[in-house]
């Protein structure tokens, strides 16, 4: 018990994390590769033709994942930032900072290509719809955390206040979400649902899975990239 | 603490002045720049009284800390007896009453202007008497967690104004639905909720973001 709790703070110092997030970020990375060379092979060659949308709708293995990692992300992030706070390490602190950038990657890419998919299916780049509506709150939250954190040059500083920012922001993104279904379902009838159809070719549900892979592993290694960046300019 | 506040706010009545006249001309605007037909303005008016309500209420919220933070007012009152929690409930009511409460009286007048109907200046009123102070409670935490940063003001907007989403939505949300002939009171009692909610929670996060500005 008390060895494995000495294990788990062992990594909690920035000294001795450097060397395993370098080994993570490289397995990581090639993980990656290889996860989304497959998913995306079975994406765009072994996937069949979507009945109703046509080929446009391939482009759902990029965009659902990237969609699934910018909330997830966000969630992460708060999460490392509120042990950060709570158990004032540094590397918690240093985690969140590093995954603020990827996941509002994410969420721009999710925004990015649902207008690129928006486009020939549902005639429009963008709709006032629930979910595009809150994932455009989302990036807001992400870009209002990095301002904070870039704005505050004292390192400590920024990371708590970070970390309350991104509580609160975890805490709200639920209450928009629904403000935002609701406000959308009581405007105006749903000109546009987003269910798909229920049965889903097993080869498309397979290509979304090793894209999600490649996008969790993606994300990871730049992680902890970035770790270790501010580590070696943090912690000289 | 509250009495403190109110009293130096109407000492320094051009402040109060100011935020209030910046609501009426915001919501002046839209009528010049989309053009004056009734029909069009009836239509648009509760998310332009509502939005301009945002925005007037965040341009007082730099003021809610700074001063007392320039003079030391405000490490006297982190090293006190009382809750700071408290303290900050104290202050947020401050804000709200002399921000919040006089949008809530002259917003009938501005309806007024857009050709609303009569029987919606209630709901409109009672959307902005509960909507108003939760902006005042969220808006304290992104006042907190910016005191003293260069830009400030810009700053508070990019991290406050996402949070505002919801009260925007529910408050706008109601009146439409009266102007609808629906009843609003769904939206009202999620307002309501969000306020107790917001009240219960906020004025912690603040002291929580204010012990980390000023150590």
């Amino acid at each position: 018990m008390t060895t494995q709790s000495i294990r788990w703070f062992w990594y909690a110092s920035p000294q001795t994390f450097f060397p395993l997030a370098g080994k993570i970020a490289r397995v990581c990375t090639l993980l990656a590769i290889i996860f989304s060379i497959s998913g995306l092979y079975v994406g765009l060659f072994v996937a069949p033709t979507d009945a109703t949308q046509g080929e446009a709708y391939r482009i759902i293995f990029i965009h659902v994942p990237a969609a699934w990692m910018s909330m997830f992300l966000y969630v992460v992030m708060a999460s490392w930032a509120a042990v950060g706070l709570a158990m004032n390490t540094r590397l918690s602190a240093m985690m969140a900072r590093a995954l603020a950038p990827t996941g509002a990657l994410f969420t721009f890419i999710a925004l990015w290509t649902g207008s690129l998919w928006g486009k020939p299916t549902w005639g429009t780049w963008w709709v006032w719809d629930a979910r595009l509506t809150s994932e455009l709150i989302l990036l807001f939250l992400y870009f209002g955390f990095i301002a904070l954190q870039a704005s505050i040059d004292e390192r400590r500083r920024a990371d708590r206040a970070g970390a309350v920012l991104a509580i609160v922001g975890v805490v709200n993104v639920p209450i928009i979400y629904y403000s935002v279904q609701w406000w959308n379902t009581l405007h105006q009838g749903a000109s546009v649902s987003f269910t798909r159809a229920p049965s889903m070719a097993k080869t498309m549900f397979l290509g979304m899975i090793l894209m999600a892979l490649a996008f969790w592993m993606y994300s990871i290694a730049v992680a902890m990239t970035r770790v270790r960046c501010m580590i070696a300019e943090e912690e000289r | 603490m509250l009495w403190r506040d109110l009293l130096l706010a109407v000492r320094r009545r051009s402040d109060v002045a100011t935020a209030l006249l910046f609501f009426v001309i915001v919501a002046s605007l839209f009528p010049l720049g989309i053009g004056a037909e009734p029909e069009r303005l009836r239509s648009i008016a509760p998310g332009v009284i509502w939005v301009a309500a945002l925005l007037s209420s965040m341009l007082s919220l730099a003021r809610l800390f700074a001063a007392d933070y320039a003079d030391g007012t405000l490490e006297q009152m982190l090293l006190g007896a009382a809750p700071l929690g408290v303290i900050v409930a104290a202050k947020s009511l401050a804000h709200w009453l002399v921000s919040g409460l006089p949008l809530v009286l002259i917003a009938p007048l501005i309806a007024l202007q857009y050709d609303v109907a009569a029987p919606l200046y209630g709901v409109l009123a009672l959307s902005l008497l509960l909507g108003t102070p939760i902006l005042s409670l969220i808006g304290a935490i992104g006042a907190a967690l910016t005191l003293g940063l260069r830009g400030g003001g810009v700053l508070i907007s990019l991290l406050v104004l996402p949070l505002y989403v919801p009260v925007l939505i529910l408050g706008a949300g109601a009146v439409a639905m009266a102007d609808a002939g629906l009843s609003p009171e769904g939206q009202l009692l999620l307002l309501g909720a969000l306020l107790i909610v917001a009240a219960a929670f906020a004025p912690w996060a603040t002291a929580a973001a204010l012990r980390i500005s000023s150590e």
